[in-house]
């Protein structure tokens, strides 16, 4: 009966999207939605199938691949999924895990709500798409 | 004179070594005996078949229903669906036990009806299981693995764990641990004019508050997370639990559902002192109660198989899956059983599996006994052709009736490959192998809840190496069987034609 090293909500503590939670927020986070953990290889959101999450890597690393093609790779406190979710579109891309993978997934259906009632946490979304466009269109030019 | 052991499977080398004698374990072993594996062995700590069943609910009445009359006659496939606790026989008499047992009082059955059914499967069955037999240790050796069991050393290349998810579990609050968890609660009366704290609100939760109600002087339910009252409505929790939710809505001031993340519990002469910080409110509470009782939840009783590398789940509380139910980091370790509520699948739109409960994991253990049999050894299933003008018929049949389907949504498929002019049935396949795995042409069919909520037919059918997804129509009585569908399907369906 002994308790783990580190619980979910301390692990989602040390993740800078969560980092302006206070704890009981974190400890609702943590029950409120699950931990799923993927083998080497094992695909965790796939390009045209509906209904993926929004998933918050709390450790391993994955990649982002694209009709075949790897695009980048993510790893702790990087999120995805959250692009199909908001534009209500089938993924676009499969995320495969590069190595045991364990993420926080918040389902599709609740994330909306939860991103409402945790302004912090959609701030801090936020930013992190703002420097992907930034990054995106450094590309492009 | 020396009395003779005669138990099934003494210590030696097996082909599979089953671990437990609850429904998943008997689920199991009944499907791997008949699917061609030739030496399984099969041990259990317990004397006796049934697993939790033996001793939980503590208050004594499950929550998943069996119907003793349905649209259809018991033993059919298609009752199945109606009788949510029997576990799944090829022959007639093996099918359709719990409904025997049941007095009609309500139309889930009490522990010790679910219990009867159980032993009965086990003796109708044939299921050879060595009991008094306790798996204390495992190893790895060039063959496969090695079971330290209080009989002896069992080596095999593939073992099943299905040890069910009784363990109990204290989250890690300061002082909870001085508490009794849910399965140290005692009988209704001792708690007589009591205050009682129940630390969490999920169904074991849930159902002491219902069974304190009349003893009790007050209950407080408190848990971090928020009662998801629509998701409850619907759930089978609803049946029975509710009781102690609705008196609080009501505002009654015996009972309290509050939203905290239970900080501290301190222990005094006259009870506990809880300390609380609210979640779905500003604040801090301090509570006074006579009685606390975790009702935190379970975990599997793995012993050493972390150390032997299998990576845990839910705050280490499981061991986390592959769609096939084997351990995410151990090859040739798998599970069957309640703890298969781990392997998640596509959880489209957020739908859970119904793999925490017989219902659901007694389709994944015969899919898993199959597997086994032709992945490790070989025996693949004689796969059925289905001629080409007969599979829309079947596969709206399937949709409209298959038990698979209907109790395992959008996580348990029915297969078709399609290869050199014909189609072959590949029989029920966990539906997240068949979307990530490129086996060449084939389709399949999965009933799933659609993002709002409703229930839908959906085909996937692979041609060339990509993978379309479409779903039908939904109908008001689920009726899947209209010219609409037929023709809806066979469009789908016309690229394998």
């Amino acid at each position: 009966m002994e308790a783990p090293a580190a619980s979910i909500a301390d692990a989602l503590g040390r993740l800078s999207l969560f980092a302006d939670l206070p704890h009981p927020q974190l400890e609702a986070l943590a029950h409120s939605f699950g931990e799923e953990v993927f083998a080497e290889g094992q695909r965790v959101i796939r390009q045209d199938v509906t209904g993926g999450g929004f998933y918050v890597i709390l450790d391993g690393e994955a990649k982002i691949v694209i009709d075949g093609q790897e695009r980048t790779r993510l790893t702790r406190g990087d999120f995805f999924g959250e692009m199909s979710i908001l534009t209500d579109e089938p993924p676009a891309a499969d995320v495969i895990a590069t190595s045991l993978l364990r993420c926080l997934v918040i389902p599709d259906n609740e994330l909306k709500a939860f991103l409402l009632r945790q302004p912090s946490v959609m701030y801090r979304m936020l930013q992190v798409e703002a420097r992907r466009l930034q990054a995106a269109n450094v590309w492009n030019a | 004179m020396e009395r003779v052991d005669e138990r099934p499977f003494p210590p030696g080398d097996y082909d599979v070594v089953v671990v437990g004698s609850g429904p998943g374990g008997l689920q199991i072993a009944y499907s791997l005996a008949r699917s061609g594996v030739a030496r399984c062995a099969v041990l259990s700590r317990d004397p006796a078949p049934g697993g939790m069943f033996r001793r939980f609910p503590v208050y004594q009445r499950l929550i998943s229903w069996t119907k003793p009359d349905a649209p259809f006659a018991r033993g059919t496939r298609e009752y199945e669906w109606y009788d949510h606790n029997s576990l799944v026989g090829d022959e007639r008499s093996h099918r359709a036990l719990a409904p025997e047992f049941m007095d009609r009082t309500f139309d889930v059955p009490a522990r010790s009806e679910m219990e009867a059914a159980l032993v009965e499967f086990a003796t109708r069955g044939g299921v050879r299981v060595r009991y008094d037999c306790e798996w204390l240790s495992t190893r790895r050796d060039d063959a496969g693995f090695v079971l330290g069991t209080t009989d002896g050393e069992y080596r095999c290349s593939v073992c099943v764990f299905a040890i069910g998810v009784t363990e109990p579990w204290v989250a890690p609050i300061p002082g909870l641990d001085a508490a009794p968890h849910y399965v140290a609660t005692q009988a209704p009366e001792r708690y007589q004019g009591k205050s009682v704290f129940i630390v969490g609100k999920r169904n074991s939760g849930f159902e002491l508050a219902q069974g304190l109600l009349p003893w009790a002087r007050r209950i407080v339910l408190g848990s971090p997370r928020p009662v998801d009252t629509a998701m409850l409505a619907f759930s089978p929790l609803s049946m029975r639990y509710l009781s102690p939710y609705t008196e609080h809505i009501r505002g009654g001031s015996g009972s309290y559902v509050v939203d905290a993340a239970i900080e501290r519990v301190e222990r005094h002469a006259g009870g506990y002192r809880i300390h609380a910080s609210g979640t779905t409110w500003e604040g801090e509470l301090e509570l006074e109660a006579d009685e606390v009782i975790a009702a935190t939840g379970f975990r599997a009783p793995v012993r050493d198989l972390p150390g032997l590398g299998v990576a845990m789940v839910n705050d280490g509380r499981m061991p986390a899956q592959t769609p096939f139910w084997e351990s995410v980091s151990v090859p040739g370790i798998y599970f069957a059983g309640n703890v298969t509520q781990a392997s998640p699948g596509l959880r489209k739109h957020g739908a859970t599996s119904s793999s925490s409960s017989v219902n659901g994991f007694r389709y994944n253990a015969r899919v898993l006994a199959e597997h086994i049999a032709d992945r490790h050894f070989g025996l693949g299933r004689d796969s059925r052709r289905v001629r080409a003008d007969d599979l829309v018929p079947y596969l709206l049949r399937e949709l409209a009736h298959a038990p698979e389907l209907w109790t395992q949504k959008g996580y348990l498929a029915r297969v078709i490959s399609a290869a050199g002019g014909g189609f072959c049935d590949e029989g029920i396949v966990p539906l997240a192998h068949f979307v990530d795995h490129e086996d060449g042409d084939a389709c399949a069919v999965a009933v799933e809840y659609d993002a709002e909520g409703g229930i839908v037919p959906v085909v996937y059918v692979r041609r060339g190496g990509h993978l379309e997804e479409h779903s039908l129509p939904r109908h008001p009585m689920h009726a899947f069987l209209t010219e609409e569908h037929r023709e809806e399907l066979a469009t789908y369906l016309e690229p394998l034609l």
